[in-house]
C-alpha cells in the first residue's frame, strides 16, 4: 500500500499533515539548539555546523570573519522558524526551506553527538544505551526526506 | 633630510610572473562525504545553490557518496568562498583550495 506523502506541495503551500505531539517536539528541539548555540557554542557536537573553508590558518582566518556572523543568525533564523511554525498546517516555500535546514543542523548535532555512521546497524538499535536519541534521529530524517520530496 | 620623506630610491618588490600566475589559478570548492546528509537533501541543495539539472546533480552527489567527495564548483577566490558559505549554510561539508 502507498501512503500519502505526510508533507507535500499543494496549491496554496507546502502541506504538512502531522500529530499536534509530533509538532510539538519539533518545536521543542528547534528551541532546544536555540538555546543550545547561545549558551555553548564551543560545544564539539557543533564543529559540522561550522566547518573550516581553508586548509591555510590565515586564509580561514579572513573566512571566518567574513561569514560567521551570518552562518550563526542564519542558523537562528531557520530554527526560529520551526519553532514559530511548528503548528502550521501550511508553509511557505521560503518557511519550507527554513524548516529543511533547521532539521538538517538538528540530525548533524544529534548525529555527531550520536556517532552515526554510514553503516550504523538500525536493526539493533533498541539496545543501544543511546535508543531515544536514536529514534528521534530517524524521526527527524524521516521529516527532512519528506520535505525533501515535497520541495524538489 | 626630513625622517618623513621616502627616499628617491626605494625597493620595492615587486609580484613575480610566478605569484601572479598563482593568484590567477582558480579555486575548485569541494563537498566531502559525511555519514549524515541524505543522498536526496544533497542533490537538491546542488540544484538549489548552482541551478544544475536534477541528471547533474544527483552525479555530483553519487561522486560526493562513493568516492568520498567531489568538486562542485570553481572560480576565483571571491566566488569559491561564496560558495562554500553558502554550501555550509546548508550544513555541507565544503572546503576550497587552488587547483
Amino acid at each position: 500500500m502507498e501512503l500519502r506523502p505526510r508533507i507535500r506541495r499543494e496549491a496554496d503551500g507546502i502541506r504538512v499533515e502531522l500529530p499536534p505531539e509530533e509538532r510539538a517536539l519539533l518545536a521543542g528541539v528547534a528551541e532546544e539548539l536555540i538555546s543550545a548555540l547561545e549558551d555553548d557554542a564551543g560545544d564539539s557536537a557543533f564543529r559540522r555546523l561550522f566547518p573550516r573553508a581553508h586548509e591555510d590558518e590565515d586564509l580561514e582566518q579572513e573566512f571566518r570573519e567574513l561569514t560567521a556572523a551570518e552562518l550563526v543568525s542564519g542558523r537562528r533564523r531557520s530554527l526560529e522558524t520551526v519553532r514559530r511554525t511548528a503548528m502550521q498546517d501550511v508553509l511557505t516555500s521560503e518557511e519550507a526551506d527554513e524548516w529543511l535546514r533547521a532539521l538538517n543542523d538538528l540530525r548533524l548535532v544529534l548525529g555527531t553527538r550520536l556517532d552515526v555512521t554510514e553503516d550504523f546497524d538500525w536493526d539493533e538499535y533498541e539496545r543501544h544505551p543511546n535508543a531515544p536519541d536514536l529514534a528521534l534521529y530517524a524521526y527527524l530524517s524521516w521529516v527532512q526526506e519528506q520535505l525533501v520530496a515535497a520541495l524538489g | 633630510m626630513s625622517t618623513f620623506v621616502a627616499p628617491a630610491e626605494v625597493e620595492v618588490e615587486q609580484p613575480s610572473f610566478h605569484e601572479e600566475r598563482e593568484a590567477d589559478r582558480p579555486w575548485v570548492v569541494i563537498v566531502w562525504n559525511d555519514p549524515i546528509n541524505l543522498m536526496s537533501y544533497v542533490t537538491l541543495v546542488f540544484q538549489k545553490l548552482f541551478g544544475y539539472t536534477l541528471e547533474h546533480a544527483t552525479q555530483l552527489m553519487l561522486e560526493v557518496h562513493y568516492e568520498g567527495k567531489s568538486v562542485v564548483s570553481s572560480g576565483n577566490r571571491e566566488k569559491a568562498e561564496l560558495d562554500v558559505a553558502r554550501l555550509h549554510a546548508y550544513g555541507l561539508w565544503a572546503t576550497m583550495q587552488q587547483d
